[in-house]
């Protein structure tokens, strides 16, 4: 039982408006690890979060050591951006970790910075989260006020600047390369890669980019080791998790929990069950861009590997028997994503959310490629008009083909974003699409 | 007021002294302005261009990508709510329905009083506490139908 397990580390924090206090912070042991880290090679830092199986909690999953690894042992002038432009429908607790624990982040950002020896760094903020802001602003400068930034870290010589950087309103600036286009202000169209930005980021500068929650992680590395961090997790997944559980739930809210929890403990163990004594129709497991659970699917856990491969979730196809592939001949099943959980009761008109969904992806398109610019706003145009009950014969296999079409074709994930989750409701609940298309022919024949 | 007035330029240029190069401070230029003037006209995108050497058209390019620069005229609060999907299904139609009926004006338009524009906003993070929305710098949620006119009543 969930409950039992002290789980708390990045979250612990969460609820006491102390704690944002850099006298506080350092009371309770902050800062400590700074110290120690200073103290240590820059490359057995990096050797330690390798070998943590810390991963990216930003959305793809991706192993932190290993990004960090490709930047250029000669570089120069080295850049550690901090992803903070949360903006995936259903995440919401990278919010949370800077409002109450902003030194956790910077202390984490400063270690980081000393092992990938990046001098200047920012801190890439939403635009929206303006409570937010200031709290990091105060806590930037007291941390400067310490000597925990600026040319002489703490008398070591290792100089660190961090500054905030606000966004202006675009979902596609939380891409990272989007997100250095924007930095240097400019539109957020995602560039080409190669070069990856960690040889050529912002300012043309070999750059790193984490998300918030990943940093966070760091001091705990430094302080515990490695193992105690991979011991933490499951497989190749090191550490706790962060799930943002929103929809249909008596107790909605962002907790702190071990991966090896399964979607329906944390419905019910955690959440106290679906709202108004109702059943689960949906889970989205991973911010709105992630394909679907249906409500047969959820006794797997919630870790990077297993919503990709456990057998017990359904393939996506792109038509009933033939799967949706990723390149390779590869299935797709979901991904842990964000951490961003949307549940949805059994009353939810499913070709309604997967309009919205969509409408959201249009929306945030940047326009740079044709197919996800064209497609999905023939995607929410179609989908709508299916979801209001006007769809037209053949509707449910145009929005596959076009979902299909798009996937894979551009620079970036957005269109995989828009895609995946209209494919994932199509494969899962394909006959709710189906009966809105029908139902108003059999009205007027009557 | 098409000219750049010092106080702004002052601003701009505090942005440009921490960054490589005067057009990486674009988007905060624009957001000065804005802070200063509400929204940015055609004239205060034209000041900005020049201050930062840029043509007016590079410059439009980037204040119309992104949804919190405006172009067109704003209120004196601006009300951002919430249109995601976490909102959605906790029923966010009928919070916008309340808000367009007490503010009576429609999404993107000002009140009559120029006290209020409402803006749809694609996800404001705050899924947890759906349906959202923010008024100004504040977030509140979940906010029912009935709580619609009282929250108003705060900012006046």
């Amino acid at each position: 039982m969930p409950a039992d397990v002290d789980t708390k580390i990045i979250t612990r924090q969460f609820g006491n408006e102390e704690a944002k206090n850099i006298e506080v912070y350092e009371s309770l042991g902050g800062y400590r690890q700074l110290r120690r880290a200073l103290g240590m090679k820059p490359e057995d830092i990096k050797a330690e979060v390798k070998a943590s199986n810390l991963r990216g909690r930003g959305g793809a999953g991706f192993p932190t050591g290993v990004k960090w690894g490709f930047v250029p042992a000669d570089a120069e002038d080295v850049y550690l951006v901090c992803n903070a432009d949360e903006s995936e429908p259903g995440t919401c607790k990278d919010r949370e970790l800077m409002y109450w624990d902003p030194h956790q982040l910077l202390e984490g950002m400063i270690i980081s910075a000393y092992a990938l020896g990046a001098r200047n760094n920012y801190i890439y903020i939403r635009g929206e989260m303006m409570r937010e802001t200031p709290v990091l602003e105060k806590a930037i400068a007291d941390a400067y006020e310490r000597r925990y930034l600026g040319e002489d870290v703490l008398g070591s010589g290792f100089a660190c600047h961090i500054t905030v950087h606000r966004g202006a309103g675009a979902y596609i600036c939380g891409e990272e390369t989007a997100l250095l286009e924007s930095l240097e202000g400019k539109r957020g169209w995602p560039r080409l890669k190669p070069p990856f930005p960690a040889v050529v980021g912002v300012f043309g500068k070999p750059t790193v980019v984490n998300n918030v929650e990943t940093l966070c992680n760091i001091p705990y590395i430094v302080e515990h080791g490695s193992q105690w961090f991979a011991d933490l997790g499951v497989g190749r997944s090191g550490g706790t998790r962060i799930v943002c559980m929103s929809g249909h739930l008596e107790r909605p809210g962002v907790y702190e929990l071990p991966m090896t929890l399964t979607m329906r403990q944390l419905i019910d163990d955690v959440c106290g069950g679906i709202w108004k004594g109702r059943e689960v129709k949906c889970v989205i497991p991973g911010g709105s861009s992630m394909p679907p659970m249906s409500a047969d699917e959820l006794d797997v856990p919630c870790e990077f590997d297993a919503l990709m491969t456990d057998e017990r979730i359904k393939p996506v196809e792109v038509a009933p028997g033939v799967p949706f592939d990723m390149g390779g001949g590869k299935e797709l099943r979901t991904m842990a994503g964000s951490g961003g959980i949307m549940v949805m009761d059994d009353h939810t008109d499913i070709p309604a959310v997967c309009a919205r969904v969509v409408e959201f992806y249009h929306h945030e398109s940047c326009g740079q490629c044709t197919p996800c610019r064209e497609g999905t706003g023939w995607l929410a145009k179609i989908s709508h008009r299916v979801a209001k009950g006007e769809g037209r014969p053949g509707d449910v296999d145009l929005m596959a083909s076009i979902a299909d079409g798009i996937a894979g074709n551009t620079i970036c994930a957005l269109g995989e974003a828009a895609a995946w989750p209209v494919l994932g409701f199509l494969t899962k609940f394909r006959a709710e699409f189906e009966a809105k298309i029908k139902a108003p022919k059999e009205g007027a024949a009557a | 007021m098409a000219a750049l007035s010092s106080a702004e330029r002052a601003e701009i240029d505090a942005e440009i002294a921490i960054l490589p190069d005067a057009r990486s401070a674009s988007i905060e230029a624009l957001k000065t302005v804005q802070r200063h003037r509400r929204w940015i006209d055609d004239d205060a995108l034209g000041a900005v261009a020049e201050y930062l050497d840029l043509s007016k058209h590079e410059l439009e390019a980037i204040a119309s990508f992104y949804n919190l620069l405006f172009r067109k005229p704003v209120g004196r609060h601006v009300v951002l709510v919430c249109d995601s999907v976490s909102c959605w299904i906790l029923g966010n139609e009928a919070v916008k329905q309340a808000l367009e009926d007490s503010l009576g004006a429609a999404f993107g338009e000002v009140t009559r009083d120029d006290r209020f524009t409402a803006l749809p906003m694609q996800c404001l993070g705050a899924c947890d506490r759906g349906p959202a929305l923010m008024i100004d710098e504040d977030l509140h949620g979940p906010v029912q139908p009935a709580d619609v006119s009282e929250l108003l009543r705060r900012y006046p």
